[in-house]
């Protein structure tokens, strides 16, 4: 059987506001995930710790606080530098469209505005644990130069390039 | 019968396929009649506004003497972007100041604090030192205006420093009036803003009122907050019991402090949400002034009238605000600002309708300011007391409501208190649950929520924000750093000890708080000697 989708609820910062993430890590688990909820007053570097000790598939961050430009960014570059960029980052919270844009350009997968029904926020991880599954561990698999020659090859040829391939893995420890 | 006739009727009637609950889930007849009231007894369950049990309101003329304050919870960015709010708010006729703090200055840490990093001016102003409270107040005559601070843990710091603000204005504190938030309860409950443990934040709590208490003897020295409890989920049951068991126990903790009951309990205020169901609302007010002025007297003796009064502040709900079709929540704000003014309440905020997306624009915050204007001038509804009193259906909900929070306060005694339960999470599980409960109504379509789960429209509203510069946060960093070279640090220090002397005894905080402000000791500096003494709070985690 598959491994359970693991996600971390997350609640960096000082914002106390912890409505939105607790309704939501209650709905990912009652849809058969494994939640990890941080509690609140969480510095990025013990949630990407966490995040890595628990392997979980997707961090959720939530932030009413509007601190969201420094916070993601730093989860995002500390994920990174611990070679664990595979992990999907999304979140929620109070977060004005415009932030929203910017942030998924930095990397944020998928940011939920208020008002979202928990289904959908359900189905986007189920979705993005397949795929993010089915991809080489990025930083720790490096495709090697003749692999990614291969790859460009086959994605000009319109066949599936070795990356999208690649089986379902994702054993770690 | 005519009732019999009636009642034959409604059974060849087809209901519309809907759940006919309140918000919160109480079941709502199709009709409520005298039946409904068969014990009921006008002078002994409402009697007249300002006499026992305060059911149709705590003055005897109410809004006929006097409107409530319109008080809108304002503040971003520096303190010299907040006091030129304060002044265009005060220009468009806001009658009181509530101020918003930012995240560091809730939990008492300072602007350059590696915790604060990104947070500084972001949702509420910043304060390091006197010098902010300086500029925040400037121009605004304190023997004027009454000012409710929304703060917690560091309570006892914001209000020294605002005492101080004070005296350098000529005003002395025996004539200061307002609000500090300083209801570290629901902290624990609710909004999750605290520092300290229960039991060193309850005493904190008890230096307050006993200093004010003989110094600043106009100051409500604790906002009993529902507000919080409510927007984290719970119904408007819960906010009510909830709050009124956190009252009780401020006043068993005042008495056991050797305060008498009388000298603190008419400076206690409280402050309610003002939630979408209409009447539910309504019956909320006016079963918590009734159960207090009971309780008051009949458990805790209070002889002074006064101690009977539950007054209160209204913000109506933020949780009610939807992103979608964003205008639409200037008439959810209208109908709740309506629930509170119909109930009563004593001052008023009403949210703008844009604040789930940002903190508001001027623009939005006079639309907001000027649907309580509208209330008060336009609608009638302030020329008679509690209109609403009599209905079948709102007495008979106001005593649902009553009889519910006796049981809930029975549920809090067995598990040892306010305390304890909060210990065991009591509240914060029964918080949560009712959280994720209506959000799963919500998704089943047995609430509904315009422009969300009915009425949706695909198109992006565009609408103004309020942007807080990134420069807010380097310019009061560099502003705090400033006043630490030109301040006496031997001065500072030496209050410091003092105070940490003070926390390890039992002398009252307040006096060595206070002498602190005056020689620009930073919040952070203050907090961080008493979380020194007093440890640090963990929350248990539950979801």
């Amino acid at each position: 059987m598959a491994r359970k989708i693991r996600v971390l609820v997350g609640k960096p910062g000082l914002d106390g506001h912890d409505r939105g993430a607790k309704v939501v890590a209650a709905a990912l688990r009652d849809a058969g995930m494994e939640v990890i909820y941080t509690g609140l007053h969480q510095t990025c570097e013990s949630i990407v710790e966490a995040a890595i000790q628990e392997d979980v598939d997707v961090i959720g961050l939530s932030i009413l606080s509007g601190a969201h430009m420094t916070l993601f960014p730093k989860v995002l570059n500390l994920l990174k530098k611990r070679h664990a960029s595979d992990i999907v980052v999304i979140g929620g919270g109070i977060i004005p469209q415009a932030d929203m844009k910017k942030l998924e350009k930095k990397g944020v997968k998928k940011l939920f505005g208020p008002g979202t029904p928990t289904s959908e926020i359900i189905t986007w991880i189920q979705e993005a644990t397949v795929k993010k599954r089915s991809r080489p561990k990025r930083g720790t698999v490096k495709p090697t130069k003749k692999l990614r020659q291969k790859a460009a090859v086959k994605r000009r040829s319109g066949k599936k390039s070795a990356r999208q391939k690649k089986k379902p893995k994702h054993k770690k420890k | 019968m005519k009732k019999d006739i009636w009642k034959e009727k409604t059974k060849t009637c087809n209901e519309r396929d809907a759940t006919f609950t309140t918000v919160s889930g109480i079941p709502v007849k199709v009709l409520y009649t005298p039946d409904d009231l068969s014990d009921f007894s006008y002078d002994h369950d409402l009697g007249y506004p300002g006499e026992f049990p305060f059911v149709r309101g705590v003055y005897t003329n109410m809004y006929r003497g006097r409107l409530w304050t319109m008080r809108q919870f304002s503040g971003f960015g520096t303190a010299k972007d907040t006091n030129k709010r304060y002044k265009y708010l005060l220009k468009h006729g806001q009658t009181g100041l509530s101020v918003a703090f930012d995240f560091p200055t809730l939990y008492g840490r300072d602007s350059d604090d590696p915790f604060s990093r990104g947070e500084v001016g972001k949702c509420g102003v910043a304060i390091d030192t006197l010098r902010d409270m300086e500029i925040l107040f400037s121009g605004i005559p304190l023997d004027q205006i009454s000012t409710s601070m929304t703060i917690n843990p560091p309570a006892a710091m914001l209000l020294a420093m605002y005492i101080v603000v004070g005296e350098k204005q000529g005003v002395p504190s025996n004539i200061l009036t307002g609000t500090i938030q300083n209801d570290m309860l629901k902290e624990y409950q609710a909004q999750k803003t605290w520092i300290y443990p229960p039991k060193q934040s309850m005493r904190i709590i008890t230096d307050i009122m006993a200093y004010c208490s003989e110094h600043v003897p106009k100051w409500n020295t604790i906002s009993i907050s529902g507000y919080h409890i409510r927007e984290a989920g719970s119904t408007a049951l819960q906010e009510l019991a909830f709050t009124l068991k956190n009252g009780f126990c401020y006043v068993e903790h005042g008495m056991k402090a050797g305060l008498s009951v009388d000298a603190f309990a008419p400076r206690l205020s409280f402050f309610f949400n003002s939630h979408l169901d209409f009447f539910e609302e309504v019956a909320k007010y006016r079963a918590a002034r009734r159960i207090w002025a009971r309780l008051m007297q009949d458990k805790y003796n209070a002889q002074n009238p006064r101690s009977y009064l539950l007054r209160f502040h209204t913000q109506t709900a933020g949780c009610t605000l939807t992103a979608q079709q964003p205008e639409n929540n200037i008439m959810r704000t209208a109908y709740q600002a309506l629930a509170a003014v119909l109930g009563g309440t004593q001052s008023l905020h009403t949210n703008s309708m844009d604040e789930t997306y940002a903190l508001p624009t001027e623009n939005a915050v006079k639309i907001a300011l000027r649907t309580q204007q509208l209330i008060a001038y336009e609608t009638g509804v302030v020329n008679t007391i509690d209109p609403l009193g009599g209905s079948y259906f709102v007495e008979e909900l106001t005593n649902e409501l009553e009889r519910g929070a006796y049981k809930y306060f029975e549920r809090i005694d067995k598990l040892g208190g306010v305390i304890k339960a909060i210990e065991k999470g009591f509240f914060q599980k029964e918080i949560s649950r009712s959280a994720y409960e209506y959000q799963r109504k919500l998704e089943r379509k047995e609430k509904f929520q315009v422009g969300v789960n009915i009425f949706e429209e695909d198109e992006q509203p565009k609408i103004e924000i309020l942007k807080i510069p990134r420069a807010v946060e380097t310019a009061q960093i560099r502003q705090l750093k400033k006043i630490k070279r030109e301040r006496n640090g031997r001065k500072v220090r030496e209050a410091l000890k003092e105070l940490r002397r003070a926390a390890e005894g039992g002398e009252n905080l307040m006096p060595k708080i206070i002498a602190c402000v005056r020689v620009y000791a930073t919040l952070g500096e203050m907090c961080g000697t008493l979380k020194e003494v007093f440890g640090e709070y963990h929350e248990p985690i539950i979801f």
